[in-house]
């Protein structure tokens, strides 16, 4: 029985070392955001004491006239704008491509797939090219536009709208009288929920890591993604000490908005993020 | 086929039209700025483009700093994906054996640090690393982390880090598609947890596996927010360290049309890699 038993013991002790793995960083974070008057070397990296959380993160709010929320603002705006947005458009895409034969429907289909295997960064900079042409760098525009577009969305959209819609149901519809515009936001979104919602975190997920685009576009301080604002106090601990401790805390903060998503969405990506794999 | 044209329209219009704008415009746009020079008259003339055919791409293809960043993302490549992607695979067979108990905390502590953007991953990552920063020097006394030999591997963890959790479910949502049947099966057969998972389980999820491959191996090409921060925390990351990094400092020279010549032949190279694995593959799946 022993014996038995031991590949189960063998397994949780792996899983319970991956755990460590992964949380262990994360949990550090945490601590060392709260450690007081921004000591974050100081006393035990993983047990708090003296913990200051609020203190930190009232003078992170504080910091240069609070503008760390404002790069926390502008992270939501570019993100769940442009997610939301991206994942209607490219839904709809996705499920015209699946739900009717016209012509050149293949190409469009192999184009927006040869996008998904397009480099990112290899498009900011004609980006940005283009969009200084127009004097629009260096706008929240220069980074919302681009990050609209979402080619795996498509291909998501044509995959779950194939499956997840009967062409009876439509047949029925237009029977009914019903036009094909009106089916789809009445019977065929609610049928591809699910899907829009796995489409929505990944285009979520892309947006809010995006470095590269607003990286090159943008100069002006108080339009940085919550990411560059990081990433620029970091660059400049060495002048300027007291941001050694707030990029800390600001690190931790501005993963709590995507782990709450990530909790609260859960049913969603558990059972959505397969899909693009199944032929 | 023609009826229902103007809903056609209505929903492939929008989508296309930003498509058009912010994908296709710019590739056509950074082949063409490729080909151009700047030209001035005199030491100190104005400075006018011309048409330059493929002087910039004579710089690039003689360019050192260049090809040794594209070796390097080689060098991490071939270590980290087989890495990541050989735990992915292992941690999602686990998963699924029916060993692990507690299977939704494990699945949600182990995706965790997908939530985590690139950028903060390698700040958070770069403290532990330093020296003089980290809490944990047991390690990184015996150790520089951040030293010329081990910083590439130092952000590799990083890397390896963030990604496992998403590949990991990919690959277990997949694994949890397969028809249960099969498995009845191998047991009659007398086939236990180790030879089911690698003669049905794995075979069965491979379509999966490819997946994740091809976008590891885009993402190790367009490697950038990691050695960005790196360069922070240390001196052994050059400005011409990774592909992406050259591409970024060619244009804040401002020499855009080099630029634009490195991010063709980094898009050509993504191109070739991921259609030549995918090819290799699907052959392998015809025999």
């Amino acid at each position: 029985m022993a014996a038995f038993k031991l590949p189960k013991y063998g397994a949780m002790l792996v899983m319970a070392v991956f755990t460590l793995y992964f949380l262990t960083p994360l949990w550090w974070l945490f601590v060392a955001s709260g450690k007081k008057d921004g000591q974050v070397t100081e006393g035990s990296p993983l047990l708090p004491d003296h913990f200051s959380l609020g203190e930190n993160l009232s003078q992170l709010f504080r910091y240069n006239d609070g503008i760390f929320l404002r790069w926390m603002a502008n992270s939501i705006a570019y993100t769940v704008g442009a997610a939301l947005l991206g994942t209607l458009l490219a839904g709809m895409c996705g499920y015209a491509l699946a739900k009717y034969v016209f012509r050149g429907r293949e190409l469009i289909f192999n184009i927006v797939l040869g996008g998904v295997l397009v480099p990112a960064t290899a498009l900011a900079l004609p980006l940005f090219l283009m969009f200084s042409k127009v004097e629009l760098a260096n706008t929240f525009w220069a980074v919302f536009l681009p990050s609209l577009v979402n080619p795996f969305g498509v291909y998501l959209g044509r995959i779950y709208a194939a499956a997840s819609v009967p062409d009876e149901l439509l047949e029925a519809a237009r029977i009914d009288g019903s036009g094909e515009v009106r089916t789809f936001f009445t019977l065929s979104t609610r049928l591809m929920a699910p899907a829009f919602v796995t489409i929505f975190l990944f285009h979520f997920v892309a947006v809010w890591n995006n470095f590269m685009l607003p990286l090159i576009m943008l100069g002006n301080e108080r339009l940085f993604p919550v990411t560059l604002g990081l990433y620029s106090w970091n660059t400049q601990v060495n002048q300027h000490p007291e941001l050694r401790a707030l990029v800390l805390v600001g690190a931790f903060v501005s993963i709590v908005p995507m782990v709450i998503a990530f909790l609260s969405l859960q049913r969603f990506w558990r059972s959505g993020l397969g899909a693009g794999s199944i032929k | 086929m023609k009826r229902h044209a103007s809903a056609i329209f209505f929903f492939v219009t929008p989508f296309g039209v930003l498509f058009a704008l912010f994908y296709l415009i710019p590739i056509f746009y950074a082949v063409w700025q490729s080909l151009y020079t700047v030209k001035r008259t005199g030491t100190f003339g104005p400075a006018t483009d011309v048409f330059g055919g493929f002087v910039q791409y004579r710089e690039v293809f003689t360019n050192g700093p260049f090809w040794e960043s594209i070796e390097r993302v080689f060098l991490f490549g071939i270590v980290q994906v087989p890495v990541m992607l050989g735990l992915a695979l292992f941690l999602a067979l686990l998963l699924d054996s029916g060993l692990v108990k507690g299977k939704g905390f494990f699945r949600l502590a182990f995706f965790l640090p997908y939530a985590v953007p690139g950028v903060v991953a390698a700040i958070m990552w770069g403290y532990l690393y330093s020296p003089n920063l980290s809490p944990f020097t047991a390690v990184t006394a015996s150790a520089d982390l951040l030293s010329p030999s081990f910083v590439l591997w130092a952000m590799a963890n990083v890397v390896t880090w963030v990604y496992i959790g998403y590949n990991m479910l990919i690959i277990y949502s997949a694994l949890l598609a397969v028809p249960t049947e099969i498995y009845e099966a191998a047991k009659i057969d007398g086939a236990g947890v180790f030879r089911t998972a690698w003669s049905i389980k794995i075979p069965m999820v491979l379509p999966a596996i490819v997946l994740t491959t091809v976008f590891s191996i885009i993402g190790t090409l367009q490697l950038l927010a990691e050695p960005q921060v790196f360069r922070s925390f240390s001196s052994a990351v050059s400005s011409t360290y990774t592909p992406n990094l050259t591409v970024l400092s060619t244009s804040a020279v401002p020499n855009f049309h080099l630029a634009a010549a490195f991010s063709v032949v980094l898009a050509l190279a993504t191109f070739i890699l991921s259609f030549a694995f995918l090819k290799f593959t699907q052959r392998k799946g015809v025999q």
